[in-house]
């Protein structure tokens, strides 16, 4: 029996370019209603059989106006959409506009409210990265990850609730404070958790995932990305990281209190692949984790006694003219609010620079070449929130 | 069901197919994984460890076409609006829909200004359970399901007598 | 380098196209003739001491007027630093609503290509140069630039109403009418 080889067959069928014909490229949608886009994300994917050419965003499907709410309330009722920006780390979200506010009002914060902030905001971190690892295991097929990162992030949350009486979103960190002190007891449940997670991480969390052999041969070597394409698409946090630049705002541009800790900024090193491939942008979310850990720990060994919201914040906020870009270091990236104040009731103009959106457009570039199955794992690496992207 | 639905009155035939039927379909209800925004991540949630929606017979499913009930959680914008109803009229017969959170029940938090956001899901779609929250707890959305079941457990195959409009 | 620093540089090498520079504020600011705003953000990037090759941020910006008869005017700003170096500066322009025409910095950031058309969306400032200015989040038949402030939202979006609907009056009130 004569040998066929699957080229001839092409070549017979008019679909090789020896036939004188280029292949048909093939337009295939992703999303809007897709399990593993995170949310409603389309993505229009330019494909020659399974390579992709070409896959580009199209985002809006959850914009939610939240520049034009900004211009229409006051300054406290913000503070609520911006929970909602980003519902995985609503905490750090109320932090970088409180922030951003207070920058331009120029007042101090009392000692105790800023640690609190430190602490809600690095349990948020973890909570958050914790979803990350749960999906990016369900993305690849793995579906216990996901149960352990819930089972320990709903211990999180019960922190959370406990605080300030919200589940997702909080509206807890205020212009000039915080708006509940922490609760008796939560120092010694917190080290507690602290301990206990710290070894899940090791001994439960890595061995499950982080190292086990089909998750390292589908993420490490796939969709990498260069120090020089990092930069110039804007990418932050654990994606800026990932691809081996050294750079986080909480050490870099430090804001709030965190120049007291002693901390490590976790950079990829391309140990199972090339440095800026996915599975060093997912590591460099777990070791994150442990440094969350560090940063709680030395903040809940530092915490004084005293007010939680500065005094010279009245029940009407009252906010000088001025400009100003604030920011902070959230799970995704760097979250940064430019605001406007005319001295009026609310913002005359907040725009929102939020992590996401700066970070998914590199996907047009970085995807190309690869194959369409590993389009997922590359759109779990970058670890979107759609909340954030639309806004 | 076409066959028999709506041509008997209820004898003791129908009612008793109805008890069978209405036990099969409200034991295993089987949502449209569809995450819309932040309730989304409740609905995750619920799913999840420590509440476990599969004790309900709840399993997520990725496609509509195996799918028994549409919970839409989250903001439902102009854009995603016409896709939302492409899916709900891909689902197969019969058919149920959840409107988890206060977005999807009039706009929520966006009805002022939000200029990009859809008033209330039943603007295009038939809602049968309305779960209220800035997300809903995922005791709510339990809460929904169960109310869910009750109203399918009365369901019946009998000839309806006409109803006043 | 201090605000001061760059914006002297800057000066230095473009004269007159820079129109403005505010060091006192809270956050220093230098306003650039628009014609020219993609050849000072070439020079910002690639000049060694300065060096700024990441773009935070790019705002559009509707200028409320002071005086009535004043010319409406949109605003575009540019939140960028230096990872290296370490230090940010911040630069705008300015343009009239009646041409609201900027040249576009995607070919200097690549990240700007998105933001740019989020301006455009949002604020109707139109990029010249620009790969692909189209609507990003809006759908691409919105009508209107959402966030200008004379912007008004339209009644129905493809058969659906887009205004919260208003309600109807009860059945009592009805009759009393």
């Amino acid at each position: 029996m004569p040998e066929i080889k699957t080229e001839d067959v092409y070549i017979e069928l008019g679909r090789h370019p020896k036939a004188g014909f280029a292949a048909e490229d093939l337009i295939l949608q992703m999303g809007p209603q897709h399990p593993s886009t995170h949310g409603v994300l389309r993505l229009e994917c330019v494909t020659d059989g399974e390579i992709i050419k070409k896959a580009v965003p199209k985002i809006g499907y959850l914009h939610r106006c939240f520049d034009k709410h900004a211009e229409n309330e006051n300054w406290q009722q913000v503070i609520p959409y911006t929970d909602r920006i980003d519902y995985l780390a609503s905490m750090n979200q109320n932090f970088s506009y409180a922030i951003t506010v207070e920058k331009l009002m120029d007042i101090e914060i009392p000692e105790r409210a800023e640690y609190i902030r430190v602490i809600v905001s690095e349990l948020q971190r973890i909570a958050s990265h914790l979803i990350a690892f749960g999906t990016y295991g369900l993305d690849m097929g793995a579906f216990t990850p996901f149960l352990y990162a819930f089972r320990d992030r709903e211990t999180i949350l019960d922190f959370f609730e406990k605080i300030c009486g919200g589940r997702l979103l909080y509206n807890y960190i205020w212009i000039g404070g915080v708006s509940h002190d922490l609760y008796d007891g939560f120092k010694e449940e917190c080290m507690k958790f602290l301990d206990y997670f710290e070894e899940k991480i090791h001994n439960e969390y890595n061995p499950l995932l982080s190292f086990n052999k089909i998750f390292i041969e589908r993420t490490a070597n796939v969709g990498i990305i260069t120090p020089e394409q990092a930069i110039d698409y804007g990418l932050t946090g654990p994606c800026l990281r990932g691809s081996g630049i050294d750079w986080d705002l909480r050490r870099d541009d430090p804001y709030s209190i965190y120049d007291r800790f002693d901390f490590e900024v976790i950079v990829g090193k391309g140990e199972k692949g090339t440095v800026g491939d996915s599975w060093d942008r997912y590591m460099v979310r777990i070791w994150e984790m442990v440094e969350s850990i560090r940063i709680i720990r030395q903040a809940l060994q530092q915490i004084p006694e005293g007010d939680i919201i500065s005094e010279k914040v009245g029940k009407v906020v009252k906010v000088p003219k001025g400009e100003v870009y604030g920011r902070t270091e959230t799970p995704r990236g760097e979250l940064g609010f430019y605001l406007i104040s005319e001295g009026g009731k609310g913002p005359a103009r907040l725009k929102s620079r939020s992590p996401c959106f700066s970070n998914l457009c590199v996907i047009e570039e970085m995807s190309q070449g690869y194959m369409l199955a590993d389009l997922v794992a590359i759109l779990a690496s970058i670890d979107i929130v759609l909340g954030c992207i639309d806004r | 069901m076409g066959l028999i639905e709506g041509r008997f009155g209820d004898n003791i035939l129908i009612t008793s197919v109805d008890k069978l039927i209405n036990w099969a379909r409200m034991s295993s209800m089987w949502p449209l994984s569809f995450g819309l925004a932040c309730c989304a991540i409740e609905m995750m949630a619920t799913g999840a460890s420590r509440f476990d929606l599969d004790r309900l017979g709840v399993m997520f499913r990725a496609s509509p076409r195996q799918s028994d009930v549409m919970i839409v959680a989250g903001t439902v914008t102009m854009k995603m609006a016409t896709r939302l109803k492409r899916l709900y009229e891909q689902m197969p017969d019969p058919k149920f829909v959840i409107s988890m959170g206060s977005c999807s029940n009039c706009g929520g938090p966006y009805w002022e200004h939000g200029y990009h956001v859809l008033k209330g899901v039943d603007q295009i779609i038939p809602v049968d359970v309305y779960i209220p929250g800035c997300p809903p707890r995922p005791e709510a959305l339990m809460d929904g399901l169960i109310q869910l079941q009750a109203k399918i457990a009365k369901m019946t195959l009998a000839k309806q007598e006409d109803v006043v409009a | 380098m201090t605000s001061e620093e760059i914006f002297a540089k800057l000066k230095e090498k473009f004269g007159d196209k820079i129109l403005e520079t505010d060091t006192e504020a809270v956050q220093p600011i230098a306003t650039v003739d628009p014609a020219s705003i993609a050849e000072v953000c070439e020079f910002l990037k690639n000049e060694p001491d300065l060096d700024f090759k990441f773009l935070n941020c790019l705002t559009g910006v509707h200028i409320n007027k002071v005086e009535e008869e004043e010319e409406e005017k949109l605003r575009v700003v540019y939140n960028m630093e230096s990872l290296v170096i370490k230090h940010k500066t911040a630069l705008d322009v300015i343009v009239p609503i009646s041409k609201p025409n900027v040249p576009s910095v995607t070919s200097v950031w690549k990240t700007a290509n998105w933001h740019e058309r989020e301006a455009y969306d949002l604020m109707g400032i139109v990029f010249d140069g620009h790969p692909d200015l189209t609507r990003i989040l809006c759908p691409e038949d919105w009508e209107g630039h959402p966030l200008r402030k004379d912007y008004v939202v339209q009644e129905f979006y493809q058969g659906m109403k887009v205004p919260y609907p208003e309600e109807e009056p009860k059945q009592e009130e009805k009759e009393e009418k």
